[in-house]
């Protein structure tokens, strides 16, 4: 796409995030395949072929796929347990799945030449709205009027409450922008900076530094694709405690 | 010396951009920092608080993003 203007970088570091057609060059529309729809695919494999197939054998002693299956689900279900509550649970199938695609679609995302489908804010505002819709629809189902308690807050005294009842809609309602953005933007912002050095390295004089700092980002990225699906997770139960529990 | 004047103004508007990622990772390490420094006085108490940690550390970076957000938008969208 970029071509180098004055011996800059070969290539663009944000042409990886191109939506491209899988099959020919014609324009995409909403019923095209492209690199998305195949990395959306082999993310949802990947994580069915962990949590399913991993824990078929229901070994006493766990091999390794179905450790990690038990580690996965067991972190989650104390997430929720902890910060949620015991009423939270009724939830767990939604945000171990939640979990388990993010957490996936990340670390697919760092095999070379992968695409990343959660550096997409279209994927990304998608899952944080079915998060933000959700949990509204809970709040209210569960609690009525009283969800709104969740805005006027009664242990704050009177005079305050109009402003932090202000506050609140508006944190209520950026939720799912941060969560959005959050996800997206750490996803585009490690991979353009590791295409970033990787462009460094065709300069002979720097390549050894630029190597180096390609490893360095890399083995960075591998944990922030586990914190980020973690963070997305936990903001998710946070969020289903305020539309359980929401006047405290 | 080529381009206009819009130009110029968005690439100094994306370079001031660096100055919000700068300030939401000290408040990230302001977050970790003061977890580190709870966590060695009270290590029993650690374990329990790793929750609260990252939530913090998201909501910290949360802003960073944003202004990263801003640099996106400005290098590639306006």
């Amino acid at each position: 796409m970029a071509t180098a203007t004055g011996g800059g970088l070969e290539f663009h570091p944000m042409d990886q995030f191109v939506v491209r057609p899988l099959f020919g060059d014609g324009a995409v529309a909403w019923y095209t395949p492209t690199n998305v729809t195949l990395w959306l695919f082999l993310t949802a494999l990947a994580a069915i072929a962990v949590l399913v197939l991993g824990t078929r054998g229901r070994a006493i002693v766990p091999n390794r796929a179905q450790s990690v299956a038990e580690l996965a689900y067991g972190l989650v279900y104390k997430m929720i347990e902890d910060i949620s509550g015991k009423d939270g649970l009724r939830y767990f199938p939604y945000v171990l799945t939640l979990f388990m695609f993010i957490v996936f679609a990340n670390l697919l995302g760092l095999v070379p030449m992968a695409f990343t489908v959660t550096s997409h804010i279209a994927v990304t505002g998608i899952l944080a709205m079915a998060v933000f819709l959700g949990v509204t629809i809970i709040g209210f189902v569960k609690n009525g009027a009283h969800f709104l308690d969740l805005f006027w807050i009664r242990s704050a005294p009177l005079a305050v409450r109009p402003i932090l009842a202000v506050i609140e809609v508006i944190s209520y309602f950026v939720r799912p922008l941060s969560l959005s953005i959050r996800l997206a933007g750490n996803m585009i912002a490690g991979h353009a900076v590791i295409k970033v050095f990787a462009g460094f390295a065709a300069i002979a004089a720097v390549a050894p530094v630029a190597i180096v700092a390609v490893v360095g980002m890399y083995a960075f990225e591998v944990l922030v694709a586990f914190v980020q699906a973690y963070v997305f997770t936990i903001l998710t139960c946070v969020y289903l405690k305020d539309a359980l529990h929401p006047s405290h | 010396m080529t381009g206009d004047i819009a130009e110029l103004g968005q690439y100094i508007g994306v370079g001031l951009t660096a100055f919000g990622m700068g300030f939401a990772a000290l408040g990230v390490g302001n977050v970790a920092g003061n977890f580190l420094a709870g966590a060695l006085r009270n290590p029993s108490a650690a374990a329990g608080q790793t929750a609260t940690l990252f939530i913090g550390m998201a909501f910290a970076e949360a802003l960073g993003i944003f202004s990263f957000l801003v640099a996106l938008l400005l290098m590639f969208a306006v």
